[in-house]
């Protein structure tokens, strides 16, 4: 019996009780590895040496002892590539572990492998990446979603245990609604960035992406807390992430954005909400409608809010310290200009035109303070959302995941993949993923569970209390066409 | 999914259909340069129409009403949260040199910038 399909939680009582040998486990995966990845292409590379030498070491006393992990592909770790999916990047070698990789190396995890992304993770399918998309492992015509779509999908055709992802606008969220399993976005300034690729330094946040609620709890509870090299994360020292699990949310008032649920989304997402929203009343919560008023100017304030940050943090990719450099140019410009021009795809370039442009002279204004000021008025919404409510439940995504190359020309119609997760990323909250139930060809659905800044205890209770009530989260894909 | 499912965009449909013209004219040419980005014709054509495309769509946020809005960080009394000005660790001179495209003499080499 393989160990692949097991959870954190599984394996912890298997590891400690010496049912299973860390090195088994590990070969467990590289052997589900190897049978599977051809197809779905959720890592950029393994090291299966590293790994299975870590394993023998593995002090499994420590609270992910022997626990392999994979590693989102834009995450320094010392001693690996870190290429963000980005020919701009290939043969760099990360000289330094992010603050993440610390704990979970402290923490006794074994860092599997580095999963594929959209470039810098500017993208909602995974497509944008220089070394190949990543499948669905529910239909592998299909997009996996993004940008984490490498750690979803790795979690989801159990070629890892858990996996770390990032967010800015929903790049842990939709790719697990997208893959069936559980994807958790920090509250901003929950989790450091050290050693994160930086894309929208507002709005980036590193979090689990998980088989179960309670294994998203665990990590964040490793990976969660104060760092003096990221002055964003919060010093209040994080709590127990997992204390509330397991206890009941009758009585607790959860929010229905009326915005969110009109006619529009995929009729087989809205009819998984209804049944979603059906099954949190018969635990004994009251569903409430809420407005979120502001939530039709989300997109537009996020692309360029993000762009513009976007635009000055991948300034720094400019082929002189580190990363390709183009060859035989003859000035110090041209060597910029074809050193990116080269190294970056289409969707990182249009990016930083557009982030360029709203921050030019004569433009900041009417774009990029105009943005930042509506992203006020979105918190708002949710701050004044909140009085009536302790958390907020919509759709993670209007639709399943779509097929690949559906959206790749229409940069329009693929931000907007990520209408319902956005928000969250500019009001700076946590939330949650949670597969909520299938379409009739099989394509896994996400439920969203929004919380208040700090509140992750509580996306997490409500979380738990519906997938330890439904079994959606039971089901293996089969890993072929649907 | 249709385009016309998203009643959050009302005007994607226009844009695709080109029934509308864009309201905004980007040089990209000259924003490519301002981004030290090297462009092929053809890049510059399509980044052009699609980023009128998005600037026109990003145009809906003047609808908002954003006179009385106090930025995060511009609050009164906000405070900046700073650390110690105390060295630590870092990396060594050849671990920082380790992935330069060229080196020499412990140093990064760049191309000319001075005549």
């Amino acid at each position: 019996m393989s160990f692949a399909f097991s959870t954190i939680q599984e394996l912890r009582k298997q590891l400690l009780a010496k049912e299973v040998h860390p090195k088994e486990l590990v070969e467990s995966l590289l052997d589900r590895i190897s049978s599977v990845d051809s197809r779905i292409k959720a890592y950029n590379y393994l090291h299966p040496e590293r790994a299975l030498e870590a394993a023998e070491k593995a002090d499994v006393s420590l609270p992910l002892g022997g626990v392999p992990i994979a590693v989102k592909d834009l995450i320094s770790v010392r001693g690996e590539p870190c290429t963000c999916s980005s020919r701009l990047l290939e043969g760099y070698i990360a000289p330094y572990d992010a603050t993440v990789i610390e704990r979970l190396r402290g923490a006794g995890a074994i860092l599997l492998g580095r999963t594929n992304m959209d470039e810098f993770a500017m993208g909602s399918s995974t497509e944008n990446s220089a070394w190949g998309v990543t499948r669905n492992p529910w239909d592998l015509s299909r997009v996996p979603g993004g940008s984490s779509g490498g750690s979803a999908a790795a979690v989801a055709a159990h070629e890892a245990i858990a996996a770390l992802g990032s967010d800015t606008g929903g790049s842990i969220r939709q790719p697990a609604a997208f893959c069936g399993c559980v994807g958790l976005k920090p509250t901003y300034g929950r989790v450091s960035r050290y050693g994160l690729t930086a894309f929208a330094s507002s709005l980036d946040q590193i979090g689990p992406l998980t088989k179960t609620v309670a294994d998203a709890a665990l990590l964040l509870e490793i990976i969660a807390g104060e760092d003096s090299r990221d002055n964003t994360c919060e010093p209040e020292p994080a709590p127990s992430f997992s204390a509330k699990l397991g206890e009941e949310i009758r009585g607790m008032t959860l929010g229905v954005p009326k915005e969110y649920f009109v006619s529009g989304i995929d009729p087989e997402v809205e009819a998984a909400m209804q049944k979603a929203i059906a099954h949190l009343e018969g635990l004994g919560a009251t569903l409430r409608e809420i407005s979120l008023p502001h939530t039709s100017y989300s997109i537009a304030t996020y692309y360029l809010v993000a762009t513009a940050e976007a635009s000055a943090n991948l300034a720094r990719f400019d082929g002189m310290r580190y990363g390709r450099r183009a060859p035989g140019c003859d000035d110090l410009l041209e060597t910029y200009g074809r050193t990116r021009d080269e190294g970056f795809g289409r969707e990182v370039k249009r990016r930083i035109l557009l982030g360029t442009y709203s921050l030019s002279s004569g433009y900041y204004d009417a774009y990029y303070l105009r943005a930042q000021k509506v992203r006020m008025r979105i918190r708002e919404d949710f701050l004044t959302a909140f009085r009536d409510c302790q958390a907020i439940v919509t759709p993670t995504s209007p639709m399943p995941a779509f097929r690949l190359g559906e959206r790749t020309e229409d940069p329009l119609q693929m931000y907007l993949a990520d209408i319902f997760t956005i928000a969250v990323n500019l009001a700076g909250l946590c939330a949650i993923s949670v597969p909520c139930g299938f379409t009739q060809s099989g394509l896994p659905i996400g439920l969203q569970i929004i919380g208040p800044m700090w509140k992750e205890e509580t996306v997490l209770q409500v979380g738990y209390a519906y997938e330890q009530s439904t079994n959606w989260h039971t089901r293996r894909p089969s890993l072929g066409q649907g | 999914m249709e385009k016309s499912a998203f009643p959050f965009l009302p005007e994607t449909d226009a844009f695709r259909y080109g029934y509308s013209v864009p309201t905004v004219a980007i040089d990209v040419a000259y924003v490519a340069g301002l981004a030290r980005l090297r462009l092929s014709p053809e890049e510059i054509e399509t980044f052009g129409n699609q980023l009128e495309q998005v600037l026109a769509y990003v145009k809906k946020l003047e609808e908002v009403d954003v006179q009385d809005v106090v930025l995060v960080g511009e609050e009164k009394g906000f405070q900046n949260r700073l650390r110690p000005d105390r060295a630590l660790p870092e990396l060594s001179t050849n671990e920082a040199l380790e992935n330069a495209p060229q080196r020499g003499s412990g140093l990064f080499l760049v191309p000319r910038i001075l005549e």
